[in-house]
């Protein structure tokens, strides 16, 4: 439900981020909620307290009028004052309930993480088996145990808190337990309990805080429910639940008796969600809502000459493509102006770091980038076909035709085969669906196509592996699946985004030589997005060099690898990939921390095409 | 000065049916000053064995011995000598705990091991807080990193400067050992070298015995003086960096070799 | 992690897998269900030893609390000896499960008749509107979910979305009972449409089943939008899309077979509440069931009804827990895995 914060910020950062968050409109209503709140609670009884408890006989039940602003109950007293005397009962019993619930929560919770590993396994199964009961049916037991009445329902709701709120802190603090910082922190010899104080209890503070106002509000509707069916707060004491209580009788003499206590527990408990709501974007473990930017302005429509240079044999012709994304009240541009082409049949690779933008670029061009993301571009033409719309290329495609070419004739590999199969579908039937989808083909012509495509690429008794699920496939398995998916149509470029990164050398190698085969025997161009120099300059002809969301070098590989590439990048970048080739103990080349290099291109690149 | 060795070590997972041995009859010696790689494919059991050397795991069978003293079983003063192994791992991004600063994550491995050597010697004098704040600032040096921010949060550095400081806290160890997990693979290639850089520097300054786990040869055929190649849990070949390299005996080690793609060597004919 | 890493090798077809035998399955279907009905069994045996517990641990006389004080000591003591509260409390506890297998949970002090007659009367009124109100929550909150999760992935309409969490929020924080009230005043009171109390025709059914679901639609349509979300973010939705189908087919042939689980989940988790729920909805609609009978009895003192009727609550929901896990299982055996 709430996810530990991935980096916490020092604590200037974080009072700032408060700051925002209670000037945001959420703030500043959970700001005016809880001093409302805190008024009702404080001055309630001293303001109201008399009123409430003077009978006027002569007006019993009374509807909302003069001297009684909800009316008066069946006893004849002002309902108004006998709410506003009930807040403090009704929220501080239900503070003093959240307490212990959460203290006793925090030592199932925590507790796991000092005792040995026996006595941790049976708190946890012990706090299983107890969250298994709903809470109301834990209070009814421990009010019939405990008795009827303040305390014993305080204990009771209490008491029933602790196995969910335990169970919540049981599992934040296993995965703080579980991460790398605890374990060597295990492995240096620090004590169990300085890991539990000084690690994992202020990793795992902040959400608890969240939940425990929220938990806050259920015990105070806990603590109403109990009251209302005569279990909580007994005569001459009352709190909302039982003004609700004698209210519902009179109902349709003056609603006011019955609707005004109703009222002031829904307004204390959308009080303490909006605390937790606010607390949660304060301490970052929610995102703070911030304004999108203004749109962005249509760039200019594409240049005419440009698109014309384009040549019969280029499969992929990108010109002045950008994706712009929202960063606060600004748009950045990760990838930002950049042209190249792809011939027919050619193999491109494309290099660059993590946040270089060589993953958004395929995804721009294969038309996948959704909102917020916004591509734009002077022309991106794909085997013949404009895919810009006024300078845009949109996160839909509706023209049918375009659809079915983008469908048949782009074939993708992503980098994750591991997520980018669908779980919940045998594969082939995965594999099969772009043959009903854009071919025309019957659920069992496609299936069996779906079938020969599997053997295609290798994949061992394609009709039983067929009706497998992903998971039932090894890493290379499942990207030899994807690949047969993109065979399905009859693929004119193939873009593989880090095909292999996640899979092992040798795995690597039979998927790297499976694109090679397609390429030669359907001449489907690759464009092969990789991290990885050797990788590309092992299976490429020609190398793009993306840098800071710009492309920096158009080099062949020939040239790459006889240390002909021009920008200074590209050159520390080869320099920087290990060989097997050096001696043992040599230093590695590096690319000094803070080396900023231009953006600017190489050399142009339009000549490249020719 | 230090040698790890493990003894027929098997790693099990799991229980009954679903029972399954991660490490099977391993026998290795980490000699004394010697950079060792642990070369392997997911799933070799490369990681078990260091996990299990630091106590992450328990070993099923067999003994690890440092110095001939058991560690694997480690109750009592063995746990304490087990600290003489230290270990770091593979993510930059979970390796140091967000809420403190990094001086404090070395400060407390400071801590710690003064208490060690105290219990180890009765007639140690242990440092004092001036001192144990003055070795912070060191260790940042050793690492290359300006000991003026000791007091900085992890969220402002990047990925190759958190494995540095991570390198700095297991150093304040005083460790004998070093178990290096893929310390550079979650690192782009520029900064890989750094790292890397600092720890052959480091090794040879401190004279420390590394296990060093890869599954990049390249670099593994550079930092290490001796290659053990894992699969399914065995160790399959064991040699000479040069010998493994440029000589592989089992056919596994050679088809990885040959796997491994290299910049001016086309992948296929 | 590398555990985890392990088993998925162990899977795959090229590693150890001629360990696990020809049905992999076979095996670990046979541990989960031994695993579940374990915990069923210890499950079991705590309620029944709390529900004991509980009226032997109130402090004084359970019995003489229930008859007043005005009781004479004779009524009192016969009563202690029907009760067999004077036996050794491992005789007494012993009694107790033996009456339980023999479907003997005492008689009622109030209602002067067995226990487990009781139940039977009441039992259907209970089921019938927890039933529907599961029905008719899944129903609305599944498609809202959804609904509201497609319109509104990427930050799209933040206007839209804005409201529906408002709106859904602040719904989802009104409990059960608040909600009867709101429904009392709305549809009886100021219009006269609907009866409020009792159980006659099908009219009768339709303000306790609003009650009783009404935030739970809110609750679980907020749960099913971030499951919709976090599955439309996930590199398979990416996958479906490059092949270029149409939206509503992404959502019902790729997204929803991965929110099922999700959603069962939920369901199970919802409805062991939602039976509870029926307490404070029966008393509101004085609707003849095992809420009603709860309230009461505590109320009255009158232990051995309900001992016997926190028993039942407590098996239904226990029950429909395995329900609920086994057919997670059935519909992903993965999740017999992962629950190590």
């Amino acid at each position: 439900m709430t996810s530990l914060p991935e980096t916490a910020a020092p604590a200037a950062a974080k009072s700032s981020r408060f700051a925002t968050v209670l000037r945001t409109p959420l703030g500043i209503t959970t700001i005016f909620g809880v001093l409302m709140v805190l008024f009702m609670v404080i001055f309630g009884p001293i303001i109201w307290g008399a009123q409430s408890t003077v009978a006027d006989f002569g007006q019993l039940s009374a509807p909302p009028g003069p001297g009684h602003p909800f009316g008066t109950d069946a006893g004849g007293r002002d309902v108004l004052a006998r709410v506003m005397t009930a807040a403090r009962l009704s929220v501080s019993m239900a503070m003093v309930a959240t307490a212990l619930g959460v203290c006793g929560g925090l030592l199932i919770g925590l507790l796991p993480v000092v005792v040995p590993r026996r006595g941790a396994r049976f708190i946890v199964s012990a706090t299983g088996i107890a969250i298994a009961f709903p809470s109301l049916l834990m209070i009814m037991v421990f009010s019939v145990a405990i008795g009827t009445g303040v305390q014993g329902a305080v204990l009771a709701i209490g008491f029933a808190m602790m196995p969910s709120f335990g169970r919540l802190a049981q599992t934040m603090s296993a995965s703080v337990a579980g991460r790398d910082f605890v374990l060597a922190a295990r492995i240096l010899g620090v004590s169990k309990t300085r890991i539990l104080l000084r690690h994992i209890l202020p990793n795992v503070a902040e959400p608890l805080t969240v939940n425990a106002s929220l938990a806050a509000g259920g015990s105070l509707i806990a603590f109403a429910g109990l009251s209302f069916l005569g279990l909580g707060v007994q005569a001459p004491d009352f709190d909302w639940g039982r003004l609700l209580n004698e209210g519902l009788e009179k109902i349709y003499v003056n609603p006011a008796t019955a609707l005004a206590p109703a009222a002031a527990v829904v307004f204390v408990g959308v009080v303490f969600t909006l605390l937790g709501e606010t607390l949660s974007r304060g301490f970052g473990i929610e995102p703070l809502l911030s304004r999108r930017p203004r749109a962005l302005q249509k760039i200019a429509a594409p240049k005419p000459e440009a698109v014309e240079t384009a040549q019969e044999d280029t499969v992929l012709d990108v010109r002045g493509l950008r994706v712009a994304a929202p960063a606060g009240a600004n748009w950045t541009h990760p990838v930002n102006n950049i042209s190249f082409q792809i011939r027919r049949g050619e193999i491109v690779g494309l290099v660059g770091e993590s946040g270089s933008g060589k993953s958004l670029t395929c995804m721009a061009v294969a038309a996948l980038l959704e909102d917020p993301l916004d591509v734009s571009a002077e022309s991106v033409r794909f085997d013949g076909s404009e895919l810009t719309q006024d300078g845009k290329i949109p996160s839909r495609i509706r023209a049918a035709a375009l659809r079915k070419q983008l469908g048949t004739r782009l074939a993708l590999v992503f980098q994750d085969p591991s997520t980018s199969l669908n779980p919940a579908l045998q594969v082939g039937k995965q594999v099969a669906e772009i043959g009903q989808l854009h071919e025309g083909l019957s659920a069992k012509e496609a299936q069996e196509r779906a079938i020969e495509r599997l053997g295609d690429v290798r994949i061992p008794e394609p009709k039983r592996r067929a009706k497998q699920y992903p998971y039932e496939f090894s890493g290379g398995m499942r990207q030899r699946a994807m690949i047969a998916m993109g065979l399905m149509g009859s693929p004119a470029l193939i873009i593989a985004d880090e095909p292999t990164t996640a899979l092992d050398v040798t795995v690597q190698r039979g998927v790297l030589g499976l694109l090679k085969a397609v390429n030669k025997e359907e001449n489907a161009a690759i464009l092969l997005v990789s991290h990885d120099i050797a990788v590309v300059t092992g299976l490429c002809t020609r190398v793009l060099v993306m840098y800071r969301g710009s492309i920096v070098e158009n080099v062949d590989v020939e040239d790459l690898i006889a240390g002909r590439a021009k920008h200074p990048y590209t050159q520390a970048l080869l320099a920087a990939v290990p060989t097997m080739k050096a001696e043992k103990g040599e230093y590695f080349a590096t690319i000094p921390e803070g080396t900023v290099f231009s953006t600017s291109v190489a050399e142009p690149i339009a000549e490249e095409v020719a | 000065m230090s040698t790890l060795e493990f003894r027929d070590l098997w790693v099990r997972f799991g229980s009954g049916h679903t029972a399954f041995d991660a490490v099977r009859g391993v026998n290795l010696t980490v000699a004394s000053g010697k950079v060792v790689g642990l070369v392997g494919e997911s799933g070799s059991g490369k990681s078990t064995i260091a996990r299990t050397a630091v106590g992450l795991s328990e070993p099923h069978h067999g003994q690890i011995l440092l110095d001939g003293v058991d560690v694997a079983h480690a109750k009592g003063s063995a746990v304490h000598a087990r600290q003489r192994i230290q270990m770091v791992f593979q993510d930059p991004y979970s390796c140091l705990d967000p809420r403190m600063s990094i001086g404090a994550s070395i400060r407390e491995a400071i801590d710690v091991t003064e208490k060690r050597k105290r219990r180890e010697s009765a007639n140690y004098q242990p440092l004092s807080r001036a001192a144990r704040d003055a070795r912070v600032g060191e260790l940042l040096a050793l690492v290359e990193l300006d000991p003026a921010r000791a007091s900085a949060f992890p969220g402002g550095f990047s990925g190759g400067q958190r494995q540095r400081v991570a390198l700095a806290r297991a150093l304040a160890a005083e460790p004998d050992v070093l178990l290096a997990d893929e310390i550079t693979s979650a690192l782009d290639v520029s900064v890989q070298g750094t790292v890397l850089n600092l720890l052959l520097d480091l090794q040879k300054q401190l004279n420390l015995t590394v296990l060093f786990i890869s599954h990049n040869l390249a670099v593994v055929s550079r930092v290490c003086d001796e290659i053990v190649v894992m699969n399914r849990g065995e160790i399959i070949e064991h040699g000479p960096t040069s010998q493994v390299i440029d000589n592989p005996q089992d056919p596994y080690t050679q088809e990885l070799i040959e796997a491994v793609p290299q910049i001016g060597v086309p992948l296929f004919g | 992690m590398s555990e985890t890493k392990l088993r998925e090798e162990a899977t795959s077809p090229k590693s150890l897998a001629p360990k696990l035998g020809k049905s992999p399955w076979g095996g670990q279907w046979g541990a989960f269900l031994a695993r579940r009905l374990g915990r069923l069994g210890i499950s079991i045996v705590v309620l029944v030893t709390v529900s004991f517990l509980m009226i032997r641990l109130i402090p004084g006389d359970p019995v003489r609390n229930a008859l007043g004080i005005m009781a004479s000591q004779d009524v009192v003591e016969a009563r202690r000896e029907a009760l067999g509260l004077n036996l050794p409390l491992w005789e007494q506890y012993l009694r107790f499960w033996q009456g339980l297998f023999t479907g003997n949970l005492g008689d009622s002090f109030t209602l002067q008749m067995p226990v487990t007659t009781v139940i039977g009367q009441r039992l259907p009124a209970t089921l019938e509107i927890a039933f529907m109100a599961l029905v008719f929550m899944l129903a609305c909150a599944i498609p809202i979910g959804m609904i509201a999760a497609a319109l509104t992935r990427g930050g799209r309409r933040r206007g839209l979305e804005l409201g529906y969490t408002g709106v859904s929020g602040f719904i989802a924080v009104i409990p059960e009972f608040l909600i009867g009230v709101g429904l009392i005043y709305v549809f009886a009171v100021q219009f006269h449409l609907l009866p409020v109390a009792g159980r006659s025709g099908p009219d009768s059914y339709i303000l306790p089943v609003l009650a009783l679901s009404i935030g739970g639609i809110a609750g679980v349509s907020r749960i099913v939008r971030a499951e919709a979300l976090t599955v439309l973010g996930q590199d398979y939705i990416r996958t479906a899309r490059a092949k270029r189908m149409s939206s509503w087919r992404i959502y019902m042939r790729h997204a929803l077979p991965n929110l099922l689980t999700s959603s069962l989940t939920i369901g199970g988790l919802v409805l062991g509440g939602l039976i509870a729920g029926t307490v404070l909805v029966e008393f509101i609609f004085s609707w003849p069931g095992l809420g009603m009978t709860i309230v009461a009895s505590i109320k009255d003192k009158d232990f051995p009804l309900a001992q016997g009727v926190i028993i039942v609550y407590g098996l239904m929901v226990l029950l429909v827990t395995l329900i609920v896990d086994i057919l997670l299982v059935l519909l992903d055996p993965r999740s017999a895995l992962k629950e190590n």
